[in-house]
């Protein structure tokens, strides 16, 4: 029988949980309540005795000093209601698989299978508040029902059943093992019946592919021999779908394309990816020559460069977005700990060394009404934030770099880009790191974490839009800790040699893992029954899909699997041999005895023809304003200071650990109060040395709405400008793409479709022709086609969207420039030319403007003028530098001031306008023209600095003072702004520092 | 005098392994190993070849029965392999041999949460003080001021003048006492070596951020009676170099971080009397 522990708190000790509740209550629903109280419970589903039960309500389950337990009893008292939240069946229980462990040590026994704790969180309410406002405040903001189950009661109920009853969500197992096959001789409506039932995401196309393959006769032959008739089972069609996802497949970047530009010229492509991104490395690997540092391009989980001659680096980025749409703490949870997984499967897996994030968010303050199945921006935000802060924080891994952007259009879909970097030895037991193999006959073997029914179908449900019917299942919770041990083991069996391939199970799960590897090799023979489960009742193709985390599967040699099982045994952690890999050409899978997939290799990974796709591209003319007839643009700068887009994060920031592993060189937040923002991240990942890695990143989604070739030039420019700003040398420098567009394909849903595949392919090109000329290859990266929401009546697509992430070295990381300005009377240099492009920036959006005057990115002196700033930086000459992004020279320059603490005195008759043309103060001070670095220079290295940058754009253009104030001379001898950098900072701060 | 070795524990969540080893290296103990709990309870490492353990920062399983509950749980229970010892026991043994333990952070939780911090002399390892959320209910990334106690009896803090300058990064670090008999055992016998302070290191401070979690009394770290088990919510591993401070590009500051003057102090000591 199960049975309630509940955990309160002792009444003298404050409840920060609780408090912080309340406040979000009264903020966001509006509801006054007078106090909030939590209490913990374990439902403990197994046959303890009073005595063990007892042990450990009062050892691990209660801390003595705070806390009072009870059992089977309620602990709750002084309240009018109570609402208990817990898990639905089959929601990962991370606190539930630890009470449980901390049972079985008490015990000395493991308990049985079947066994275990489950936990909910009890919410005592104090307060005049009626039935439905406790309905809200449940589903409004203490329960996400997709995942978990709440109970609301008022004190007499509570009373008067003698508190809330056990209740253990165990999943209910049926028999299992049965296989489905499915019958494709039919009408094509009913092929797409079957798609879309099945939650497959294949085209009509598609189906009618795997519809011929079924009816080739040799193919049927072949099946015949392993007792397989000529319908596919269930198994295989979940297999295709899997691995013909647009999330696995990417069949929008490797589709052919007519592109029409706005003068109608025609063009076809045949791969995106292929022509831009692919071709773009070759190119500037070509142009590097013997300075080559690529390692491994595309073909691995991750990219991996040179970091010096006894390491390498490695790196990636991804996207979590549906998940993190519909349960933003669990897919964000996941979007890391997946990640991480990534440059952990690279190679021959690397030690991770920090992590970076970006999030796209509508405005946590909308007012407006969303669509019912969207949850409320400020929602999404919160859980975001909080995964993530898991993720990042229980891993270990330092968060150091990252950024949030905010548009309404994510009401749609939040975008939640996660990255990871490892590092590893350069050679590894005599090989080199970053090349891996499969041998036939080497074990198939999955390690970490159980198969449960979580995310079963996040492949195929993320190659959709969001919409009313989005499946619960896609949804799941990561689990750190059962990763972390898992990695503590797998780089152990690295260094001994243990395992000649690694690879990881995100989308797809082992469809995907055992499919991508089987191609290696040549095929494979895996038994499901032999996976262990989370509980029984999973059925053969369940096992297959599910994206279950924490797992890892790999390729050993059958010489080295008892020493590999040993290691895991003693570590903790579980690994199971599934079969082996072949050379048979097949995909082969059993349940049992039992073929349930037989599948060709070729199939697979080559049967699915390209898409064929349309772009057209118009330019669109937006409104353009009328200059501002003024001269006193204070208000205009501390409210710019105060948008979302560029206020200070640092309420985000200081939740994640930036500092573990002891690497941080230059962190998020800097300067004379720890509060200046930092360009990018400076991290050494080997602390007897001062090399340093490089971090940073650009995204300006707004510049999409004028032109998308725009948007990913600037974006491109600004992830390398942050790079060079603190130091990162030009010369080492690799880029990462992330892609999250609306659906580029034209359909009924989507019917300008061709616009923005016309986007899509602006971006690439834009991506070809600036990382050709700044000679940054592209490493890995990443694509989330179909960003939108469509309930039917309402479509919600996000700004078209890249995230250009910049990794690099620089050689000496104590040559670090940050951003604060460093002493009164060192004087103020702006490099870079400023042109009258308003269009797209923040200053232009505030007032409600688009524009049409996109910055546009001169790459050729931008590199030149990088360099020569490099340069500067390794003789110490630089005191500060930050970089000219959202709205421009104002807002930089008031960032660099308050952040040191010091006054700056500027004048814009200074700045070096492009051509030379005249231009107003409204674009010397908001316009967001590239590769544009605001310096400060201590006297005595002036002329040195100007020595190093001579025949540069560049201008001198004021002083840091000892007062405290900013203070702009407009072009006329005008002061334009004056402002206390007190009061610049408290604008900059206030917006989110609350949440 | 033998070569001072030092053994830092991982697994199951613990993350700060390697940064602690580099700071015991640097302050110099001749060798400093990073074991996992599982070489321990498989009896291939023994705490006795050992003279400073370090019980590091973390998560330990996730922290989710409470910051380090389910270690010390385990630490109490586990037995090492093929025998009839409890790892606890050896711990014991270790302690009673007079030889250092310095827990941070989720060390420290897991010091106060096993009875041996404070761990007065005459109350059989009974919890009396605990670590819990944060009055902010966030978990916090921030430096703080340690204004030392210089009349404490801890090795570990020996001839720290005013005090540390060193970052925090949890989110259960207040320190709260079971009865306010403790905290007075505490304060009388200057257990309470480092507190949250205004910069100039005055006096402990009750006011966030300074004080970042509401601790008692300031109380960021204590030691034992003997002065030999020290615990302490700040970072003093992540401070040992000068580029690792939020404002080294603007100050002029020493080599050596602040923190790393407790490592140091270790290898002397276990280098005098062992």
């Amino acid at each position: 029988m199960a049975h309630r522990i509940e955990i309160a708190l002792k009444k003298t000790v404050r409840d920060a949980r609780g408090e912080r509740i309340r406040n979000e209550i009264e903020h966001f629903l509006n509801i006054p309540v007078k106090m909030v109280r939590t209490i913990d419970v374990f439902t403990v589903d197994a046959g303890l005795t009073a005595d063990e039960l007892e042990l450990a309500a009062a050892g691990p389950f209660s801390d003595p000093v705070i806390q009072d337990f009870a059992i089977d009893a309620p602990i709750a008292t002084d309240f009018d209601f109570v609402v208990e939240v817990g898990f639905r069946p089959g929601v990962t229980d991370n606190v539930g698989r630890t009470a449980k462990e901390a049972i079985e040590y008490i015990i000395g026994r493991p308990l049985p299978e079947g066994e275990g704790v489950y936990t909910s969180v009890q919410y005592l309410f104090s307060g005049e508040m009626t039935l439905k406002e406790m309905e809200r405040i449940a589903t409004g903001l203490l329960c996400n029902t997709l995942i978990q189950r709440y109970q609301i009661l008022d004190r007499t109920t509570f009373e008067a059943q003698q508190g809330i009853r056990a209740y253990v969500p165990k999943v209910a197992a049926h028999a299992a093992g049965t296989v489905k096959e499915i019958d494709l001789d039919v009408s094509d409506e009913e092929l797409m019946r079957i798609s879309r039932d099945g939650v497959l995401a294949l085209t009509l196309d598609e189906m009618m592919i795997i519809q011929a393959h079924y009816r080739d006769a040799q193919v049927v032959a072949e099946r015949r021999k392993l007792g397989l008739g000529d319908r596919p089972t269930d198994v295989e069609l979940e297999a295709l779908a899997q691995t013909w996802s647009e999330h696995c497949k990417h069949k929008i970047f490797s589709g052919n394309v007519e592109y029409v530009d706005e003068k109608g010229n025609r063009e076809q492509i045949s791969s995106l990816f292929k022509t831009f991104i692919q071709r773009t490395t070759a190119k500037v690997r070509e142009n590097l020559g013997d300075k080559d540092f690529c390692l491994s391009v595309f073909k691995d989980n991750a990219g991996v460069i040179r970091f010096n001659k006894d390491y390498s680096l490695v790196f990636k980025v991804e996207t979590h977005n549906s998940p993190s749409a519909l349960d933003p703490y669990g897919g964000a949870l996941t979007g890391i700990v997946g990640v991480n997984r990534d440059p952990f499967g690279t190679g021959k897996g690397a030690r991770l060394i920090f992590n970076t994030d970006v999030f796209c968010f509508a405005s946590p303050f909308y007012d407006k009404t969303l669509p019912a199945r969207l949850l409320h921006p400020r929602r999404i935000y919160e859980g975001v934030v909080e995964g993530v802060e898991h993720g990042g924080n229980k891993s270990g891994i330092p968060t150091v770099n990252g950024s949030l952007v905010f548009d309404d259009r994510f009401a749609g879909k939040p975008l939640v880009f996660c990255g990871t970097a490892g590092i590893m030895p350069a050679v590894i037991n005599g090989e080199p790191s970053h090349v891996k193999r499969i041998d036939p006959e080497d074990l198939i073997v999955m390690t970490g974490g159980r198969i449960g029914k979580d995310g079963i179908h996040g492949a195929t449900f993320s190659s959709e839009e969001l919409n009313e019917s989005s499946p619960v299942s896609a949804v799941q919770i990561g689990d750190p800790i059962t990763q972390k041990r898992m990695t503590d083991f797998l780089l152990r069996a690295r260094d001994r040699g243990l395992y000649n391939f690694i690879t990881d199970n995100g989308a797809g799960g082992l469809s995907s893992s055992i499919g991508e590897m089987s191609e290696e090799c040549g095929g494979c023979r895996l038994d499901l029954s032999r996976a262990l489960l989370k509980y029984a009742g999973l059925e053969p193709w369940e096992i297959l899909i599910s994206e279950a985390q924490e797992r890892m599967s790999l390729a050993v040699p059958p010489a080295k699997i008892d020493e590999f099982l040993a290691l895991a045994k003693i570590m903790g952690v579980e690994a199971t041999v599934l079969g082996e890999f072949t050379d048979s050409g097949y995909f082969h899978i059993l349940h049992g005895d039992k073929t349930v997939a037989y599948l060709p290799i070729s199939f697979m990974h080559g049967g699915l023809p390209p898409m064929e796709m349309r772009g057209v591209w118009e330019i669109k003319q937006h409104e353009e304003p009328a200059p501002a007839a003024k001269s006193d643009f204070t208000q205009d700068l501390l409210q710019l200071l105060g948008s979302l887009n560029i206020c200070s994060k640092e309420s985000v920031v200081r939740r994640y650990d930036h500092e573990v592993q002891g690497g941080s060189v230059v962190k998020p937040f800097t300067g004379a109060d720890n509060d200046g923002p930092s360009d990018a991240a400076v991290v050494r990942p080997i602390l007897d040395s001062f090399e340093g890695v490089v971090v940073g990143h650009g995204i300006c989604p707004r510049y999409s709405d004028i032109d998308a070739y725009h948007m990913a030039a600037n974006a491109i420019d600004e992830g390398l400008r942050n790079y060079i700003a603190v130091g990162g040398s030009p010369d080492l420098v690799a880029g990462l793409d992330n892609f999250c567009w609306c659906d580029p394909v034209k359909s009924e849903k989507t019917p300008d479709g061709e616009y923005k595949m016309a986007q899509l392919v602006r971006a690439n090109k834009a991506l070809y022709d600036y990382c050709v000329a700044f000679g940054i290859p592209l490493i890995s990266g990443k694509d989330s086609m179909k960003n939108d929401f469509y309930d039917g009546s309402t479509k919600i697509s996000i700004p078209p969207t890249l995230l250009f992430s910049v990794i690099g070295k620089m050689e000496d990381a104590r040559k670090a420039v940050t951003m604060d300005v460093k002493k009164p009377g060192d004087i103020v240099y702006l490099l870079g030319e400023t042109d009258d492009e308003l269009g797209g920036s923040e200053y232009l959006a505030a007032k409600g403007f688009t524009g049409n005057k996109v910055p546009q990115v001169d790459a050729e002196s931008a590199l030149d003028r990088y360099r020569a700033y490099h340069a500067a930086v390794k003789n110490g000459l630089v005191a500060s530098c930050h970089d000219l992004s959202d709205g421009g020279l104002a807002v930089a320059a008031a960032e660099s001031a308050f952040a040191g603490g010091f006054g700056m005195a500027l004048d814009l008759k200074y700045v070096v306008a492009k051509g030379n043309a005249p231009l107003g103060d409204e674009p010397l001070l908001f316009a967001e023209s590239a590769s544009r670095l605001l310096v400060t220079v201590h006297p005595d290295k002036e002329a040195a600095f100007e020595k190093a940058m001579s025949g540069q754009a560049m201008a001198r253009i004021g002083l840091v003072t000892a007062d405290t104030s900013l203070t702009v001379t407009g072009v006329s001898g005008k002061v334009v702004v004056k402002a206390e950098i007190a009061a610049l900072k408290a604008a900059w701060q206030s917006p989110l520092q609350s949440l | 005098m033998a070569n001072a070795k030092a053994l830092i524990i991982t697994g199951n969540g613990t993350n700060c392994e390697t940064e602690a080893a580099h700071a015991c290296r640097l302050g110099g103990f001749d060798e400093a190993h990073i074991a996992h709990i599982s070489d321990l309870l498989s009896g291939e490492v023994r705490l006795d070849d050992y003279h400073f353990l370090n019980l590091t920062g973390g998560f330990l399983d996730g922290d989710d029965l409470g910051s380090a509950k389910a270690q010390a749980n385990r630490l109490r229970h586990a037995r090492i392999k093929d025998g009839n010892e409890h790892l606890f026991e050896q711990l014991q043994r270790f302690i009673d041999a007079g030889k250092l333990v310095l827990g941070v952070c989720n060390g420290f939780q897991l010091l106060v949460k096993m009875g041996l911090l404070p761990g007065f002399s005459n109350n059989g390892r009974q919890q009396v003080a605990t670590l819990t959320f944060n009055d902010s209910g966030r978990f916090q990334d921030r430096w703080v001021y340690l204004k030392n106690n210089t009349a404490s009896g801890c090795i570990f803090t020996y001839g720290v003048e005013k005090g540390l300058y060193l970052p925090i990064r949890h989110g259960e670090g207040k320190f709260v006492v079971d009865c306010p008999e403790t905290l007075e055992r505490i304060v009388n016998g200057n257990l309470d070596v480092l507190v949250y302070s205004d910069p100039a290191y005055t006096s402990a401070t009750m006011e966030f951020p300074l004080n970042p979690n509401g601790s008692v009394n300031g109380i960021a770290g204590i030691c034992s009676e003997s002065g030999r088990i020290m615990g302490l919510m700040p970072h003093p591993e992540a401070f040992v170099n000068r580029v690792q401070h939020p404002r080294w590009t603007r100050e002029e500051l020493p080599e050596d971080g602040d923190g790393l003057i407790l490592f140091k102090n270790a290898a002397d000591y276990v280098k005098k009397n062992f």
